[in-house]
């Protein structure tokens, strides 16, 4: 059979979801960032909530993420996407809220409004994106940068007596009344992002039947920060950050 | 028996060939272009095998700007 003859509408099995749009994506080659946008995108298309979704970009890498998927967004302040996404689904109980945030943004300048819009148990999801680095501005160190992990900040590696260490937020959240899910997933490969598709799309439906705040920390790559390609920071990652990030469900009070 | 075949198609100008498509293809099938870029200067993926293709959707899903569209159709020998 002739490649043309494969290639028709109705053979069709994969394609970009159409709420992700045409602009070009400003995210560095190979940046976990672009398959969790085409996640979200993918989740919000399936439950029919286009008109509904009102995203929360942060300060970080995905400052621009409105640019990307169709839906309304508000931009916040740096760290303050909980808190505005509170106001938001408060006003606007009906629709369905989610903040997109980083770790230097959720986990650092940010954890404050982080922790209480948890603990107040507001109907929102928060996607965190956890790379254990400021990719944005050049590769400092972040609250969740692992001990050795060398950043420009860090050149001879995190010390813990020096820098602390690294903070895991979702633990944290885990503890509180008012988190009804809390996940660590990731997406470096097909299956990982599979589970982390399912693990978003629960989140979204415990913020529209206002079970409390879910929260899903995708584990990631930041391979420019990292100064390695790829290919070889998923595997890095594998290595190292699932050892102090390990995935998996950590609290789910829906099922 | 019945066959599975399949084909992808990669947008070229959004491609950033990082390479994940090439690496999570389980039957070797694409690969970046060797020499040619497109208009940002990426080298893009191609299907260098196209006959191996299952039409699995593994490269397109681990796609981080979505630039691969994974066609499959069932044939009958």
């Amino acid at each position: 059979m002739n490649i043309n003859d494969i290639i028709k509408p109705e053979n069709l099995v994969y394609a970009k979801p159409r709420l992700l749009n045409d602009n070009h994506m400003h995210y560095c080659p190979g940046c976990s960032h672009g398959v969790v946008h085409k996640l979200i995108a993918e989740v919000i298309e399936e439950m029919g909530l286009e008109d509904k979704a009102i995203g929360i970009a942060p300060v970080g890498c995905a400052v621009f993420a409105y640019n990307y998927i169709d839906i309304d967004w508000i931009e916040a302040a740096h760290g303050r996407a909980p808190a505005v996404a509170t106001g938001a689904k408060r006003l606007n109980p009906e629709n369905l809220v989610f903040s997109y945030q980083g770790d230097g943004d959720l986990s650092a300048i940010g954890t404050c409004e982080t922790i209480h819009a948890a603990n107040r148990g507001e109907n929102i999801a928060m996607i965190f994106i956890n790379n254990g680095i400021y990719g944005m501005t050049g590769g400092q160190m972040a609250p969740t940068t692992l001990e050795g992990m060398k950043t420009s900040t860090t050149p001879y590696g995190r010390r813990a007596d020096l820098n602390g260490y690294p903070l895991a937020i979702s633990p944290l959240l885990a503890q509180l009344d008012g988190t009804c899910y809390v996940t660590r997933q990731a997406v470096h490969t097909p299956v990982a992002v599979r589970k982390a598709k399912a693990a978003i799309r629960q989140a979204f439906e415990n913020s529209m039947n206002g079970l409390g705040t879910s929260l899903v920390e995708i584990v990631s790559t930041c391979n420019s920060g990292w100064k390695m390609t790829p290919a070889q920071s998923n595997k890095w990652m594998e290595e190292n950050m699932f050892k102090k990030y390990p995935l998996g469900d950590i609290k789910n009070t829906v099922k | 028996m019945a066959k599975i075949l399949g084909a992808v198609t990669v947008n070229k100008e959004r491609c950033k060939g990082c390479d994940l498509c090439v690496v999570a293809c389980p039957k070797d099938v694409l690969q970046l272009q060797p020499k040619e870029v497109n208009n940002r200067g990426y080298h893009f993926a191609f299907m260098k095998n196209p006959k191996a293709c299952i039409g699995c959707a593994a490269c397109a899903t681990v796609c981080p700007d979505g630039c691969i569209e994974v066609y499959r159709v069932k044939v009958n020998d």
